[in-house]
């Protein structure tokens, strides 16, 4: 293995793009979600259909996207629809394989908020809210969640559920028959959290190479659970980092180019 | 037949104080000029209903001209917060805001239904969520056919939309094309509509199944090129990313935006003005 040296965000990017199986219909979130999805796409999974919510079926954009609706999104998809088509027909109708959303906090059974912190009533602090997440979290045949791992962010008990994950753990999810099945993996960037397959509890299946187990439980507000035989995740390999790195940086020339 | 106005003529007779007024646009063709007209003409007391309230609405909450909010997801996109809004609903500067607040996939829906004249539109929806805890137009109906459980919202029935679009003809058929969100729908669910578009020509050239709004539909179309600026117009101008990230700077104290809205917008006469004014600032810098 070579000693390449990368930052926790871009293993946590690069560990989550490995998760997409190529020609997957992916319902890609913006931020990190939509940075895993565009390094899965040049990377091993080449025939990825990126779907964003915003219309744009097949996009292939050159850089990240800065909004949902850049307007390299559209112009590079095999369709472009209107929202409610993509909402109704595409994901209601259960066409898509895979949603890849972000989240400002995260509970042991892979509920996720990003409506509120504090009282909804009350906010200490308003977030954007739902977008497209509860249908998205609901109605693909799988979601993958990708965020920071720290314990403002997973939290014992959300301020407010804007999405489902397995709520109350065990076959609640199952009880209020969902299309989907649910969150398959959480990848953050101290490692991978996979749901139990009994009680739904998010479980430390791998733990990011130099990453210690204490500094996980540290970050995580609830006791958490380990699995017996924990997986160290494979480290970036030169190829990922260098097309991780020169998508980012074209991105970043690409957003500063327009004042 | 939409009668082709100035857009001052057409703020002044189509939007009253009190209105429940849809400013559509996902991210493209933000109808940013007539969000500022509306500001000028100091239109109060507004429900003002949108997917994706940005940009446009923080200048519209921090100018005082809304007290009520329909959305379902509330940002900077790819920058952050909007800061006026959550001073709006934190803290009831420059005035309380109340807020009715649903899911996209809700929003489409009630914006299908409302173009539809039915009284609520239908979805699988909300599944788990608290959004119906806080929302009282979110419930749940049983389907008569198979009995299960589907969320419903009442129908968006705005009494004015307003869109941009890339092209009009001379009578006021209306052309737009790459996303087009949810604008047909609002302006078939809306008593009245105002659009404006970045030429007006003879022929649309609109090949079948472009998204044309037949001037029948259309109250005043108006002719104001870049009027979706800092969004895009596909065809036309690419997206002003710098601006949505200077934005952030801008709206983030009382003070500063205050000073950005009255120079930029109170302080000029049209849209033309307004891009002159912040061109002019910009060189100063």
């Amino acid at each position: 293995m070579s000693e390449t040296t990368y930052t926790s965000d871009e293993m946590m990017t690069i560990a989550a793009a490995r998760m997409v199986r190529n020609g997957a219909a992916l319902f890609v979130g913006i931020g990190l979600p939509s940075a895993a999805a565009n390094l899965a796409l040049r990377t091993h999974a080449p025939d990825t259909i990126l779907i964003y919510e915003s219309g744009t079926i097949g996009a292939k954009p050159t850089v990240l996207p800065l909004s949902i609706g850049d307007g390299e999104l559209s112009e590079t998809a095999d369709s472009v629809v209107s929202v409610p088509e993509m909402f109704a027909y595409w994901l209601q109708g259960g066409r898509i394989d895979l949603g890849f959303l972000g989240a400002a906090q995260i509970d042991r059974y892979a509920n996720i908020n990003t409506t509120v912190i504090g009282d909804y009533h009350k906010p200490k602090v308003r977030l954007p809210g739902a977008g497209g997440a509860p249908e998205i979290a609901a109605s693909c045949k799988e979601v993958l969640i990708t965020l920071r791992q720290n314990n403002r962010a997973f939290v014992d008990t959300l301020d407010f559920v804007t999405s489902a994950g397995f709520l109350t753990g065990g076959d609640s999810r199952e009880q209020l028959r969902f299309p989907g099945k649910g969150p398959t993996a959480v990848i953050t960037d101290l490692g991978i959290l996979t749901p139990d397959p009994v009680t739904k509890e998010l479980t430390l299946t791998s733990i990011h190479p130099g990453v210690e187990v204490e500094a996980v439980r540290k970050a995580t507000g609830w006791p958490l659970k380990v699995a017996d035989t924990l997986d160290v995740t494979a480290p970036p390999t030169a190829h990922e980092l260098s097309v991780l790195r020169d998508l980012q940086e074209r991105t970043a020339r690409a957003h500063a180019g327009q004042a | 037949m939409a009668s082709i106005v100035q857009l001052n003529e057409a703020v002044r007779d189509l939007v009253r104080d009190g209105d429940v007024v849809a400013l559509e646009g996902f991210t493209h063709l933000i109808p940013f000029a007539a969000g500022h007209e509306i500001i000028r003409q100091q239109r109060r007391n507004l429900t003002l209903v949108r997917m994706t309230p940005d940009v446009i609405y923080d200048q519209l909450i921090g100018a005082g001209c809304a007290s009520r909010l329909v959305f379902s997801w509330g940002g900077n996109p790819g920058v952050g917060s909007l800061h006026r809004l959550r001073d709006a609903v934190e803290k009831a500067w420059p005035a309380p805001l109340a807020i009715e607040e649903h899911a996209h996939a809700g929003m489409a829906a009630a914006y299908a239904a409302g173009a539809s004249g039915l009284p609520f539109g239908l979805l699988r929806g909300y599944l788990g969520s608290d959004l119906p805890k806080v929302n009282p137009n979110v419930r749940f109906i049983e389907c008569p056919f198979t009995g299960e459980r589907l969320a419903a919202v009442p129908a968006v029935r705005p009494d004015v939309a307003v869109v941009h679009a890339q092209k009009a003809d001379r009578r006021g058929n209306v052309l737009m094309w790459g996303l087009v969100g949810v604008q047909k729908e609002a302006v078939l669910a809306a008593k009245r509509s105002i659009v404006t578009v970045e030429e007006i020509v003879d022929d649309l050239g609109a090949p079948p199944n472009a998204v044309v709004l037949p001037t029948w539909v259309v109250n005043a179309v108006c002719h104001v090129p870049g009027g979706a600026f800092p969004s895009y117009a596909q065809g036309y101008y690419a997206r002003n990313n710098a601006f949505y990230k200077q934005w952030d700077e801008v709206s983030r104290d009382r003070d500063s935006f205050t000073a950005w809205i009255d120079r930029h917008v109170k302080g000029t006469s049209d849209f033309a003005g307004f891009r002159r004014s912040i061109e002019e600032a910009a060189g100063h810098v």
